[in-house]
């Protein structure tokens, strides 16, 4: 069985996280991405991880980064299962190869600033001159038109202004992010819906269209709190302000415990219900007093719940409390590290890693499958692309010549690996 | 002539709940599809329309946080369940129907749906379906192109299955919660934030949309089942690309980059309101990410090149990098110079990036925010006066999108979903009134 996607072509050329990761779902799903990299790659290809460790980097000691453009892990997750052509859009012969793979695509995506392409000559007006059912769907920062739209952007600046980063933190601090670039791979996803929706007007009604996705309205809109707390604004007048989820609820929160820490909310209904069968049925709980609603606001209670809970935390490891907790369906969550997951018996029988084979990078275990289709499922067909690595296959493809495709290489306008 | 929006003619039934399914079905209804959402008066669905529960008293919405207890004009208005600001806003372009399907006969309708859909959705705890009798067996024999998309927190298979989790806690579990927050700060200082929800609402939607491509070619439904932790992992996946390549685990970087070379990155304070009481919201922050060589020299310029900054060994990343924390405490008397707009857009027309960190109430007057009319006022059913609403994600310049229809209250489409759709009589529409499936409002026994 193959992936729902084998008959969509996706002409990408999206750099960075958010398109890629938008055009990867379209690849890991069976689709055909041919992405369409500058000469010297993909700027993500100079981001780590690297299989070196950082500490040479700053030491200096570290090869040049040139040499690092097939090690990044950023590229090779974003990118698996996409082919890759190295393209000067610059030149004549980087465009002449550009118009021929638009001939073959169901979707052009892009992430250029905006202006960029129809600086290129190879803008919206011109896609659609060329071919009137193919859409183009364009992911920056801030939109293609509006007052920012020339202003550049990263995880740190979208997620600042677009998302609920104000109250995300402690109140006497400065507002704190997520992980990462996790507000662009959220994007990202939120993205693959667009293009999705492109593709199925393109192909089912012939329509092709300029879709604008702006990273930051995906954000100013979206769902982590930001539609609830502006919401909640126009509504009420009044705003959200950075605060902890613990320290002030009865079996709420972070608790540390025996080998880490664990997530807890066993508190309200659920305190009622359930804390005397999650806590073992300890003597000092069956007091009728913890019955009272009331103790849930009350910090003296909350208190003296505390220095018998902090004991009992002590004695536990978080995986016996989560086991405790799923007994009596109290929400739960151990925080775990990247290397328990990695070892989980779990996520590790449910098939949520996958085997791959890099010529760079060696043999590796990495996240796979973002869900399981039953006809139509994920599947791993290639590693992400060396820069150019399918250059000559691909305009092979398109019916260039082998005259002409060491011509493009001679020239430098493509890209390709000999 | 205008084209049609992309899913128009999709019928999803749509059991989810909480924000991952609530969103997802958003993201399908703005492309078109007729979504229903099953209600059922008997029944509180965890935060799906309220928290805690349909009973709100007016003195729970006259304090607390906006996103939590904001209510229009801080009342809780007749129908307090059809306005919380916490799912009020997921709610356009859909309709509603009740129906309790806890019983036969609920059960038996639900069926007859599922036969003139084309998708269900659900994102409940393992156990909530099989208890309702509603397998992908039992749909699939209904209608064989159903899609049934079940989306639990840890799969329908494994250890974890009977976790009860929101997507907080799912966070925790995959990492998210040691590599987020301070650096000198344990897990007990972060606010509980709810990405999971975002990634697997935008995936549960691309996930349908896929399926519904293959069965446009092939005739087939299909069963799709989401771990909304498995799923959620892509968010973190440098750090899961670290471990994979090199056996460590990734650092807890704060707000600083997880690229090395993109320092100093970080968030600086600004020029306050009056006096810059953060418990009043008047704190101001602005977010700065200086990501190339290039970008350091502009920021240099900018701030007037001053002593501590002219070092041309900070010229390059790996000494901006080891001295990052001195060089944020520099940065952050700079910028307390000016207000964070005027930073906003000086250093961005310079070339830098940077944004302030907006808290909600300045949304909606942000002139991107206007220009590109991401909001839209909307009035309600309940006569509580019209706000403004957040429009979709993005649009189809070739099709009419948009809000076409504003939030939808509980039960709103009964006539539609039972006498267009199902095609019943005033007197079954009566017996089914008395019988509790049709309804409004929430039952008095929840109250």
């Amino acid at each position: 069985m193959t992936g729902p996607l084998t008959d969509v072509v996706v002409l990408d050329l999206t750099q960075e996280i958010a398109g890629p990761y938008a055009t990867k779902l379209f690849a890991d799903f069976g689709a055909e991405v041919i992405k369409v990299e500058p000469p010297n790659g993909d700027p993500s290809r100079k981001l780590g991880p690297f299989p070196s460790n950082l500490a040479d980097w700053q030491l200096g000691s570290a090869p040049a980064e040139e040499k690092h453009l097939e090690k990044s892990g950023t590229f090779f997750y974003f990118n698996t299962n996409k082919r890759s052509i190295a393209v000067d859009l610059e030149s004549e012969g980087g465009k002449e190869v550009f118009w021929r793979l638009v001939d073959k695509a169901d979707v052009v995506v892009e992430s250029f600033k905006p202006g960029k392409m129809d600086d290129l000559g190879i803008g919206w007006e011109a896609i659609s001159s060329r071919k009137a059912n193919l859409p183009l769907v364009s992911i920056t920062n801030f939109g293609q038109t509006g007052p920012y739209k020339d202003y550049k952007g990263t995880d740190l600046v979208l997620y600042a202004y677009a998302g609920e980063m104000y109250s995300t933190g402690l109140i006497d601090r400065e507002p704190v992010k997520m992980y990462g670039t996790a507000a662009l791979v959220q994007s990202g996803s939120a993205a693959a819906t667009a293009i999705m929706g492109a593709v199925m007007m393109g192909r089912w009604q012939g329509v092709g269209q300029h879709v604008d996705f702006s990273i930051t309205d995906s954000h100013l809109v979206g769902v982590d709190r930001r539609h609830a707390s502006v919401m909640g604004y126009q509504f009420s007048g009044r705003t959200t302000l950075r605060a902890p989820a613990s320290g002030t609820r009865l079996l709420g929160g972070v608790y540390p415990c025996q080998d880490g820490w664990v997530d807890l909310d066993g508190g309200g209904a659920r305190f009622h219900r359930s804390a005397r069968q999650f806590l073992g049925h300890p003597e000092w709980l069956e007091d009728p007093k913890w019955d009272d609603p009331s103790i849930h606001q009350n910090p003296e209670m909350i208190e003296e719940f505390n220095a018998y809970f902090y004991v009992w935390l002590m004695e536990h490891t978080k995986r016996e409390i989560w086991e405790r907790a799923r007994e009596s369906r109290i929400l739960c969550g151990p925080l775990f590290t990247i290397e328990e997951v990695f070892k989980d018996e779990n996520f590790r029988e449910r098939g949520v890693f996958q085997k791959a084979s890099h010529s760079f990078l060696g043999d590796f275990e990495f996240p796979g499958r973002p869900f399981i289709m039953s006809e139509s499922p994920w599947e791993y067909r290639r590693p992400a692309p060396l820069l150019g690595e399918h250059s000559a296959e691909i305009l092979d493809e398109c019916a260039f010549t082998t005259k002409e495709i060491s011509r493009l290489a001679i020239s430098g306008n493509v890209g390709v690996r000999v | 002539m205008t084209a049609q929006l992309p899913l128009e003619g999709i019928r999803v039934l749509d059991l989810g709940g909480v924000w991952a399914g609530t969103f997802s079905t958003l993201l399908l209804a703005d492309q078109g599809a007729e979504v229903l959402k099953q209600e059922n008066q008997f029944v509180w669905q965890p935060n799906t329309r309220a928290v805690p529960g349909p009973n709100i008293s007016s003195q729970m919405t006259q304090a607390g946080p906006g996103w939590i207890t904001g209510f229009p004009n801080s009342e809780p208005g007749p129908r307090p369940w059809n306005y919380h600001p916490m799912f009020v806003s997921l709610y356009r372009n859909k309709r509603s129907f009740t129906l309790d399907i806890r019983n036969e006969k609920g059960h038996e309708i639900l069926g007859e749906l599922a036969k003139i859909s084309d998708v269900v959705i659900e994102n409940s705890a393992v156990g909530t379906m099989e208890k309702l009798g509603v397998s992908y067996e039992w749909l699939k024999e209904l209608n064989p192109g159903i899609i049934f998309l079940r989306a639990p927190g840890y799969g329908l298979t494994g250890d974890y299955v009977s976790a009860r989790t929101m997507g907080s806690h799912l966070e925790g579990v995959i990492g998210h919660q040691l590599l987020r927050g301070y650096r000198n700060e344990g897990p007990d200082s972060n606010s509980a934030i709810f990405s999971a929800d975002y990634i697997a609402g935008t995936q549960i939607a691309f996930a349908v949309m896929s399926a519904i491509w293959e069965r446009k070619k092939t005739g087939k439904g299909q069963f799709i089942e989401m771990a909304q932790a498995e799923n959620a992992i892509a968010m973190f996946a440098q750090g899961y690309m670290q471990y994979a390549i090199t056996g460590t685990e990734p650092d807890r970087v704060g707000n600083q980059s997880i690229y090395p070379q993109e320092s100093p990155t970080g968030i600086y304070p600004c020029k306050p309101e009056g006096d810059g009481d953060p418990a009043q919201g008047k704190d101001r922050w602005i977010a700065i990410s200086i990501s190339t060589d290039s970008e350091w020299k502009i920021f240099r310029t900018e701030m007037g090149n001053p002593e501590w900054a002219i070092s041309p060994q900070l010229e390059q990343w790996e000494n901006r990098y080891s001295q990052h924390d001195e060089l944020d405490k520099n940065i952050a008397e700079w910028t307390q110079k000016f207000t964070d707009y005027e930073l906003f857009h000086k250093l961005q027309k310079a070339g830098v990036p940077a944004a302030p960190v907006l808290d909600a109430s300045r949304v909606p007057t942000d002139e991107h925010v206007q220009e590109r009319a991401l909001y839209s006022p909307q009035t309600l059913q309940d006569p509580i006066g019209e706000f403004p609403f957040p429009t979709p994600l993005f649009d189809f310049p070739a099709a009419n999108g948009g809000i076409r229809r504003p939030p939808v209250a509980m039960g709103q489409d009964n006539e539609y979903v039972y006498r267009e759709l199902l095609g019943i009589n005033d007197e079954d529409w009566d017996l089914l009134e008395a019988e509790g499936h049709i309804a409004t409002r929430f039952n008095d026994s929840l109250m």
